[in-house]
C-alpha cells in the first residue's frame, strides 16, 4: 500500500510539470507576456518597454524563463501581482480559506444529500421517488450556475421568503456584515452560495449513488443479509452503503474541476472574496503572475484529488490490488 | 448510425439484413425514451426559431424603441413586446431568438472540431500504442488537470489582450473551445480503439495489406462511432453553458450581438426592478440543454444498451 501511494505520487510529478510548462507557454502568447497591462498605457512609452523587458529578463529565450520561474516557484516565490500590488503568494494565501470554506461545506452538502437522494431513488427502482430524483439530477446537470445564482438571489435576496407572519431575506454579496466575528451572519452569507455550487454535484453525484447502489443491491451478501433477518434499514445503510459508496468516491474526486470552475462562477456573482474573484479581477488586467499561479495551483489540485480518490479507492476496496 | 456490419472482412451475405435489424432496434429503443423525443422535438423547433429569426423575430435585435424606452426595461406585453425589452430598450424576444443562433452554431461547431482533434488523437493513440500513445495521453492528462472555464477565460483574455474585445468574434470563440475540450474525446476513441485494433476484422484488414490511415477510419473508425455520437451530444450541452457562462462574464461573445449568456451580463443590476431580463435568457439556456441532455441520454440507451 506505502509503495504504491508513492509510486502514484512519483507519477503525479512530471505531469505537474508538463501542466505549468504548458501553461506558462499559453499565458506567453499574450502580446506583452506579464508586461500586457503597460501596452495599454500611453504613460509607458516602446523604449520603456524595451527596458522593462530587459530587466525583468522577457528578453530570454521562452524556456529559460520558464525555468526561472520554476526556480522560483520551488523556492516558494510565485512573482509579483501587478493588480493587487503585493506577491501572488499573499494574494492566495488572504484567499484561500474562504474559497476552502465554501467548496468545503458544498462537498459535504452534495454528499450528505447527493448520497440520501441515491438511496432513496435506488431502493425503489422505477417508482415516482425514482423518477422525481432522476428528473431532479437531469435539471441540476442542466442548469447553467451563473443563472441559477441570479435567480437564487432573485428569490431569497430581492424579494425574501414570507413564512408565518415573517419576511426573511438573506444577504446576496460578501461574506459577512461586518469585521467583527457573528456565527449567525456568516451562516447566512455563506448559504445561498453554497447551495449554488452544491446543485451540480448533488445532482451527479446522486445519478451515480443510485446507479452503484442498484449493483450493489443485486449481489448476493445483500440476499444474504437480508435472509439472516436483518431489517431492510441495516442492509441497506450497514451492508449496501459501505459498499456502494466504493465508486462514489472516485467521481466526487472527478468533479473537482467542475467544482472550481463553479466556484468561480459564484465567487463572482456573490462577491464572495475568494480565489475564484481574485483570477476574475486578475483577467481583466492581465496579470500574468497571478494568473499562472492560480492556474498551477488549481490545476495541483485536481491531480491532487485524483491520486487521493485512486489511493482511497485501493484503500478501501479490498478487491482491487495495488501493485 | 451504429452498423456492426463488419468492414474490411470478407462479405458476408447476410451483412445487408443485420445492418436493416441492427437500425431498426436502435430507433425502437430510442422510441422508447419519451423523454429523449420530446427533447428531439423542442431542439428541432429551436433550431427552426433560430434559423428562420430574421422572419419570426418581431423586431430587430439591435433596434432600440424610443418612442417608449425611457431608461428602465420596459414590462412584458408592454408596447408590443411580448416578453418586454432589456435595460436599453431593444426587445427581450427579438434578441433571445437571435441568441439562439449565437448558442447553437457555437455549440455544433465547437463540438465538431473537438470531435475531429479528438477522434484524430485518440485513434492515433489506441492504434499505435508506444511512445506515440504515451505522449498523446500525457497530453490529455494536461488538458484534463486544468479546469476547462479558467482556461478558456485566460485564453479569451489572450485573445482581447492581442487586439480588443471586439476580436472576440463567434470563429474564435469556437476555436477555442473546440481546441480545449477534445481530451475527453481522444480518450473514449483510445479506450475503443484498444479493443478493436485486436478483434480479426482488423487483423484480416492489416493482413491484406491495407495501409494504416485505411484501417483507422475506413475499417475501425466505423466501429467506434456510437459512443462518439453519445458524447458529442452531451458536450453540445456542456459547451452551450459553457459559452453562454463565457458571454456572461463578459469574456465571450461581445455586445451589442446578442447571445443569451451576454444578455444576463447586465441583468443582475437591475434584477428588482426588472426580473424578466434576468428570468427567460437562462430559461432559455436552461431549456435547450436540458433537451439537449435527455436527447443524449436517448441515444445512450439505444445505441449502446450496455454503456451505462
Amino acid at each position: 500500500m506505502f509503495n504504491y501511494v508513492i509510486r502514484r505520487s512519483i507519477q503525479a510529478i512530471p505531469l505537474l510539470f508538463l501542466i505549468s510548462a504548458i501553461l506558462f507557454f499559453i499565458l506567453s502568447k499574450a502580446p506583452g507576456g506579464p508586461l500586457t497591462p503597460y501596452l495599454q498605457n500611453p504613460h509607458i512609452t516602446a523604449a520603456d518597454i524595451a527596458r522593462l523587458k530587459h530587466n525583468l529578463g522577457l528578453d530570454r529565450p521562452l524556456y529559460v524563463q520558464y525555468l526561472s520561474w520554476l526556480g522560483n516557484v520551488l523556492r516558494g516565490d510565485l512573482g509579483y501581482s501587478m493588480s493587487n500590488s503585493e506577491p501572488v503568494v499573499q494574494a492566495i494565501l488572504e484567499r484561500l480559506p474562504a474559497t476552502l470554506l465554501l467548496m468545503g461545506t458544498s462537498i459535504g452538502f452534495s454528499l450528505l444529500i447527493g448520497v440520501a437522494f441515491g438511496i432513496f431513488a435506488a431502493v425503489k427502482p422505477y417508482s415516482i421517488q425514482d423518477y422525481l430524483i432522476t428528473t431532479f439530477a437531469f435539471f441540476g446537470q442542466s442548469m447553467p450556475v451563473f443563472w441559477l445564482a441570479l435567480m437564487v438571489q432573485l428569490a431569497f435576496a430581492v424579494y425574501g421568503v414570507t413564512a408565518f407572519g415573517y419576511h426573511f431575506a438573506l444577504p446576496s454579496a460578501g461574506i459577512s456584515s461586518s469585521d467583527t466575528f457573528d456565527l449567525g451572519d456568516r451562516v447566512q452569507h455563506l448559504l445561498l452560495p453554497m447551495l449554488v455550487l452544491s446543485f451540480l454535484n448533488i445532482a451527479t453525484w446522486s445519478r451515480f449513488t443510485r446507479s452503484s447502489m442498484l449493483e450493489v443491491i443485486k449481489t448476493d451478501y445483500m440476499r444474504t443479509a437480508t435472509a439472516k433477518g436483518l431489517s431492510p434499514l441495516t442492509v441497506i445503510l450497514r451492508h449496501g452503503l459501505k459498499n456502494a459508496l466504493i465508486p462514489v468516491v472516485t467521481i466526487v474526486a472527478l468533479s473537482a474541476p467542475a467544482l472550481v470552475a463553479g466556484a468561480v462562477v459564484t465567487e463572482t456573482i456573490f462577491a464572495w472574496p475568494g480565489m475564484g474573484r481574485l483570477f476574475i479581477n486578475a483577467l481583466g488586467q492581465f496579470d500574468f503572475a497571478l494568473l499562472m499561479g492560480y492556474l498551477v495551483l488549481i490545476s495541483f489540485l485536481v491531480v491532487l484529488f485524483n491520486l487521493l480518490a485512486d489511493v482511497a479507492y485501493a484503500w478501501l476496496d479490498p478487491r482491487v490490488k495495488y501493485d | 448510425m451504429a452498423t456492426t456490419a463488419v468492414p474490411g472482412a470478407l462479405p458476408v451475405t447476410t451483412a445487408e439484413d443485420e445492418v436493416h435489424i441492427e437500425r431498426h432496434g436502435v430507433w425502437k429503443r430510442f422510441r422508447r425514451h419519451k423523454l429523449a423525443i420530446a427533447g428531439a422535438i423542442v431542439l428541432c423547433v429551436i433550431a427552426l426559431i433560430a434559423v428562420f429569426a430574421k422572419f419570426l423575430a418581431p423586431a430587430d435585435p439591435n433596434y432600440i424603441d424610443q418612442v417608449h424606452w425611457q431608461g428602465y426595461p420596459l414590462a412584458p406585453n408592454v408596447a408590443g413586446h411580448l416578453l418586454g425589452t432589456d435595460e436599453n430598450g431593444r426587445d427581450l424576444l427579438s434578441r433571445l431568438m437571435f441568441g439562439a443562433q449565437i448558442s447553437l452554431t457555437v455549440a455544433i461547431f465547437a463540438v465538431l472540431m473537438e470531435i475531429v482533434i479528438g477522434t484524430t488523437l485518440g485513434a492515433i493513440s489506441g492504434y499505435y500504442g508506444g511512445y506515440v500513445d504515451y505522449w498523446i495521453m500525457r497530453l490529455t492528462d494536461v488538458f484534463l488537470s486544468i479546469p476547462l472555464l479558467p482556461l478558456l477565460l485566460v485564453l479569451t483574455a489572450i485573445v482581447s489582450a492581442t487586439s480588443n474585445k471586439a476580436a472576440l468574434s463567434f470563429g474564435v470563440i469556437v476555436v477555442i473551445i473546440g481546441a480545449t475540450s477534445w481530451p475527453g474525446t481522444a480518450r473514449l476513441v483510445r479506450g475503443s480503439f484498444l479493443s478493436l485494433r485486436e478483434k480479426e476484422f482488423a487483423e484480416a484488414a492489416r493482413a491484406l495489406g491495407n495501409k494504416d490511415g485505411r484501417i483507422i477510419f475506413r475499417h475501425l473508425l466505423p466501429n467506434a462511432v456510437a459512443p462518439i455520437i453519445v458524447q458529442g451530444t452531451l458536450d453540445v450541452a456542456n459547451v452551450i453553458v459553457l459559452e453562454s457562462t463565457l458571454s456572461f462574464l463578459g469574456f465571450g461573445i461581445q455586445p451589442p450581438t446578442a447571445s443569451w449568456g451576454n444578455m444576463l451580463a447586465n441583468a443582475e443590476a437591475n434584477m428588482s426592478i426588472a426580473p424578466w431580463v434576468a428570468i427567460f435568457p437562462g430559461l432559455c439556456i436552461l431549456i435547450t440543454v436540458l433537451s439537449v441532455n435527455y436527447l443524449g441520454d436517448g441515444l445512450r440507451d439505444a445505441l449502446d444498451p450496455n454503456m451505462r
